[in-house]
């Protein structure tokens, strides 16, 4: 007796589900939305709320990394592509060999705050110093070294905390802090932001960076200065924007050729007041003056 | 009934003996293939990262900086290197320490399984441990990053708790199911004839188990050993998260070492198609499949000899 219904139910519910999905993409878009992970939340806020001011467009968002979207692009599979570096001159030379031309869009900044374990009585750190810590070859190993002792922190040992070594947010805070030297083997490579902000907050000794929007409130952020014992800035919204904070980098959204039609659109809306307010709520630094 | 000796069934008999023996052959066909699928799978893995690896093997590969260099800046703007040897000794470090712990555990619990527990108690205990082997890798990693971690800074008093022995302790606990499983089977396969011409002797329990029973067994517990070695060599999430991910030869327990497969788990997703790196990260693929074939080779071999005699 059950059986039959079940089975009528089933055929139902999977005819209008396909009644739905079929009717639905008549007259829908969908713009392929990929690549840097730093970006991903935030695209996903954009998609989000575009669909609520253009029902008819669906953006698909996924992460991968910088370089995942830009790869991507170049084989075009994704109408935007998503980065937190500059596309390479051998990408860009790579895409227009395959016949698609990468037009760059800022659609806002991003700040790389230096995270600290909030018993780290440390304020302030300079770009130097950072290479000390960071470079291959640096002089600091202790907290001694800089001048304060972490309660917590057995030996003062200076726990590093680094990204794995083709995330963007890698490549550019080591153009910052060391140019073209090498970070020290021996760093603590791990996969994701979030990581790091897990890891920086339970262990003292830890010295860790990533994106202004990844800072909990477990955390500690020093304030940045370009030379020891200069005037040092925090990382914020405002001092990311205007180019006051050292270590700030825009981000970027590449179309092949000049986007028309929905994806640009799309990409208009993004850079419109209403985009650049999603992206401030974020945490990061919009493209140009908003007011929210 | 009789339907042998009618005539007018004869003539269907033979049809459907010839229906079966095409549902015989059809049969034998798919199973055959079923068979030789997986031979042809690994054959055609091995083809591919070899493919995929070659062109760094025969290009820039320099044998003495692959192996014995632990300079590994793929990504480096200076001087791209590629040296694994860290990498190496990341993984062996922390296969070793999960060994240590896994084979007691693992034993201990083959032993009980095995020889004394009875009943209900047999089958809650087997249920167990599998359930051990039904939870996924990346919960491992994930125990690991978040409550080891601090853990471990609390109770050695060590600057970071992602570590030889944090992944190690993970690692042993995640090999423990697979390893009981065959140690318990190999306990079952020594003939009762051996524990009863022992008891007859006098022998205590403890006596038989050790001086009979384990000595029968040994071949069949190296074989789950190294199939738990091969295990940990081929892990790969856990030991992402739970070493530190750190390019360091490592000097004791504590130290955070990187892993082989982590490595390659880490890079590989950004890497262009076809670039050095990418071929250098197959090259690691190649040395692990190696590494984990001769492992598996050497146990299956030690099994073998069990069941043979």
């Amino acid at each position: 007796m059950l059986k039959p219904n079940t089975l009528i139910l089933t055929s139902a519910l999977l005819a209008t589900a396909f009644l739905l999905v079929a009717c639905g993409g008549q007259d829908r878009q969908v713009i392929q939305n990929k690549g840097s992970d730093t970006l991903v939340n935030v695209a996903q806020a954009w998609a989000e709320a575009y669909q609520k001011i253009d029902p008819k467009t669906v953006v698909a968002v996924s992460g991968g990394g910088s370089g995942t979207g830009i790869a991507a692009l170049i084989n075009g599979t994704v109408d935007i592509a998503n980065s937190s570096r500059a596309m390479k001159d051998k990408e860009v030379k790579l895409a227009k060999d395959r016949g698609h031309d990468p037009i760059r869009h800022v659609v806002g900044y991003d700040a790389l705050a230096v995270y600290l374990h909030p018993n780290n009585p440390l304020d302030e750190i300079s770009i130097p110093q950072l290479a000390e810590i960071y470079g291959d070859g640096g002089s600091y190993s202790k907290w001694t070294d800089l001048g304060v002792e972490v309660p917590g922190c057995k030996n003062q040992e200076i726990v590093v905390i680094s990204r794995q070594n083709n995330s963007g947010t890698y490549a550019y805070f080591r153009k910052v802090i060391l140019g073209v030297d090498d970070f020290r083997l021996g760093t603590r490579d791990l996969h994701g932001s979030k990581d790091v902000a897990e890891l920086v907050e339970k262990t003292p000794c830890a010295i860790g960076y990533s994106g202004l929007a990844y800072v909990t409130d477990h955390l500690k952020v020093a304030c940045v200065a370009q030379q020891t014992g200069g005037e040092c800035t925090s990382p914020t919204v405002t001092t990311a924007s205007n180019g006051s904070y050292p270590i700030a980098r825009p981000l970027f959204m590449y179309t092949s050729g000049e986007p028309e039609g929905y994806v640009g659109e799309y990409l208009s809306w993004i850079k419109s007041n209403e985009g650049q307010c999603i992206i401030v709520n974020k945490g990061y630094a919009p493209a140009s003056e908003v007011s929210c | 009934m009789n339907e042998k000796h009618s005539q007018p069934r004869r003539a269907v008999d033979f049809d459907r003996l010839n229906r079966a023996w095409y549902i015989d052959k059809a049969v034998q066909l798919l199973v055959f293939i079923g068979g030789i699928s997986a031979v042809i799978f690994i054959i055609g893995i091995f083809v591919f990262i070899t493919k995929e690896g070659l062109g760094f093997v025969i290009g820039d590969f320099s044998f003495s900086e692959f192996f014995f260099s632990q300079n590994w800046r793929p990504t480096s703007e200076k001087q791209t290197t590629y040296g694994i040897l860290a990498l190496i000794a990341g993984t062996a470090s922390v296969t070793g320490l999960a060994m240590l712990i896994a084979i007691p555990f693992s034993l201990g619990t083959a032993i009980y399984i095995a020889e004394f527990a009875t009943g209900k108690t047999r089958e809650y205990l087997k249920i167990t441990v599998e359930l051990l082997a039904a939870i996924p890798s990346v919960v491992w990693g994930f125990i690991g990053l978040t409550m080891m971690n601090p853990l471990i800074i609390d109770l050695f008093d060590v600057p970071v708790g992602l570590s030889v022995l944090n992944a190690g302790i993970i690692l042993g606990l995640m090999a423990a199911p697979i390893m009981t499983s065959i140690a318990e089977d190999a306990l079952k396969a020594v003939p009762d004839r051996y524990r009863e011409a022992a008891e007859a002797l006098g022998a205590t329990r403890w006596q038989v188990i050790f001086k009979v029973v384990l000595p029968a067994a040994k071949n069949g517990l190296l074989g789950a050993v190294l199939l738990g070695v091969g295990r940990g060599f081929g892990e790969t999430m856990a030991v992402l998260m739970a070493t530190g991910h750190s390019i360091n030869i490592p000097g004791s327990i504590f130290d955070s070492v990187r892993a082989l497969t982590a490595t390659i788990a880490a890079e590989l997703g950004e890497t262009a198609v076809g670039s050095q790196h990418y071929q250098a990260l197959f090259t690691i693929g190649i040395s692990l499949f190696v590494i984990t074939f001769i492992i598996n080779l050497i146990a299956d071999l030690i099994i073998r000899d069990v069941s043979k005699g």
